[in-house]
């Protein structure tokens, strides 16, 4: 069991080093000719106009938080779906019924237009 | 010799022993040994996946493809490597260079992580640990991190925009997929990815085909592709959230993408086809091999299928789909097939897997049902431009009160 996780600590160390030395290669061996014009910001060929942190859409902030509440649910549900085994009939209707109480809540979102992309 | 991964192993075990290591070296050496092999492995394979993709898009679109470097062009995919090592690396002004260097690295090494449970075959397995399937989630999220991050330090609107739009996406689809990914973990009663295949005497596409597709579908999504490629919208915001990434940086986010539809394939074929199982796949592990990257490589191909056949949607049909079709269904048939699940706990083996097939076909004829209407009640939209204009004008208004 140890050893397993051991394999994940290690790949989270070793996995990120392919990585940064593809990226590390180029600064030997690329050219290096930076100049003002090249490292202006892409845009179609014209000036960029102001700042870039634009206002964005608020709808992305409510689809943010509907995700969050169902994130959340997921990570309840992980738990009970494993130990499906030693529940008994009226623990999986529990778990179906917290499943459900989510579901009202999309329908009270979808109702409230939060789920609508103007 | 039935099993030279084992074999070389404790060869490579007692070579150690007889230098005087002690034990706790020897399992962390071989650790890290497993580490790089399995990694090195996947991006080898990740290198060959472009002359892949490249192959495969080309006969889908009636041409030859790369064919002028060595045979059927083989070696383009290296060629590629080498220019890319050898592009200048050009960082825009007014980037936050620490997070616009960190972005590439995270969009690739996340997809390696993944590769540590996946079992490819009954003892080539990185690790075994018994959470696999929630691993597979935290790990898979820490990818929508850097496509964020790539988004907000390249300082360009249209950067900013398709990461946006990617996140929004990648978040959404994660409900119906990862809620997708619970229905094996039940049928199973592990979330152990080696237990989940081992569990698999009759594929779990038979037992839950609607699960199946749910978890194609927000795989499809996950990587931006066609019909969800909203991020790289050529004609509205370039390339999206890479857009200034130059060379390597570049390579990276494109190696990171090929790599994560393998992985997807690769993860379908161990929740949904039965990952290594196959004929003699016990006794010769080798052979799991084998049945685990054909099986990959078809889910690879139907991924690449569906990107190259679909036109575009638009975001709001995008998160509609997810949120008001796909989310309510996945939720259904989860309850369906826990009620069921735990209503047949000492039936037969046979009766419990066509009772399964069944629910999923009864909740399909239903959801076809459903979709009917609603393509019936677009249509008449349509045919009847009166009330086409009220819908509009009672929209209209209503968002002008939105804002």
């Amino acid at each position: 069991m140890l050893s397993d996780w051991l394999f994940i600590g290690l790949m989270l160390v070793i996995a990120p080093i392919f990585p940064i030395g593809a990226i590390l290669i180029p600064r030997i061996l690329a050219p290096k000719k930076p100049s003002p014009l090249k490292s202006q910001t892409y845009e179609c060929g014209i000036e960029t106009v102001g700042d870039t942190w634009v206002q964005f859409k608020a709808q992305y902030y409510n689809f943010a938080l509907v995700f969050l509440v169902f994130d959340v649910e997921i990570v309840f549900l992980f738990p009970w779906a494993v130990a499906f085994n030693q529940l008994p009939l009226y623990g999986v209707i529990v778990g179906i019924l917290f499943i459900e109480v989510l579901v009202i809540g999309l329908i009270y979102a979808w109702r409230k237009g939060i789920l609508e992309w103007f | 010799m039935a099993d030279p991964v084992t074999f070389i192993g404790q060869w490579l075990e007692s070579i150690l022993a007889g230098w005087g290591l002690s034990s706790e070296w020897i399992s962390v050496i071989m650790a890290a040994l497993g580490v790089v092999v399995l990694a090195a492995a996947v991006l080898l394979v990740d290198i060959f996946l472009v002359w892949v993709e490249r192959k495969v898009v080309a006969r889908f679109q009636d041409r030859l493809g790369p064919n002028r470097l060595g045979p059927f062009g083989l070696f383009q995919p290296i060629a590629d490597v080498i220019k890319l090592l050898l592009k200048e690396d050009i960082t825009p002004q007014g980037a936050d260079k620490f997070v616009y260097n960190l972005a590439p690295i995270l969009a690739l090494a996340t997809v390696i992580l993944l590769w540590a449970v996946i079992p490819i075959a009954v003892t080539v397995v990185g690790s075994t640990i018994n959470v696999g399937a929630l691993y597979i989630v935290a790990v898979g999220a820490i990818g929508t991190l850097g496509i964020i991050m790539a988004g907000w330090a390249s300082n360009n609107k249209y950067a900013l925009l398709g990461a946006f739009r990617m996140v929004a996406q990648m978040i959404s689809y994660e409900v119906p997929m990862v809620i997708a990914i619970l229905i094996p973990v039940i049928l199973a009663k592990s979330m152990s990815l080696a237990d989940i295949v081992q569990s698999q005497s009759v594929w779990y596409i038979v037992l839950a085909p609607i699960a199946a597709v749910v978890f194609l579908i927000g795989a499809q999504a996950e990587l931006g592709r066609a019909p969800f490629d909203l991020s790289e919208a050529e004609s509205e915001i370039v390339a999206g959230f890479h857009i200034e990434y130059t060379g390597m940086k570049f390579g990276l986010f494109y190696a990171g993408e090929l790599l994560h539809a393998l992985t997807f394939g690769g993860l379908f074929a161990t929740f949904f086809l039965g990952g290594w199982r196959g004929w003699g796949a016990e006794t010769y592990p080798i052979l799991g091999i084998g049945y685990f990257f054909i099986k990959a490589m078809f889910m690879y191909w139907v991924i690449m299928w569906i990107k190259y056949s679909f036109p575009r949607v638009r975001i709001d049909q995008m998160l509609n789909f997810c949120w008001k079709f796909l989310t309510p269904l996945i939720l259904t048939v989860l309850s369906i097939t826990a009620i069921l699940d735990k209503l047949m706990s000492g039936v037969p083996y046979w009766v419990y897997v066509l009772v399964m097939l069944f629910s999923n076909l009864v909740i399909l004829y239903f959801v076809y049902q459903a979709v009917g209407r609603y393509a019936r009640k677009e249509r008449q939209k349509v045919a009847d431009p009166e009330k086409v204009k009220v819908n509009f004008r009672v929209r209209s208004s209503t968002s002008s009160q939105a804002s």
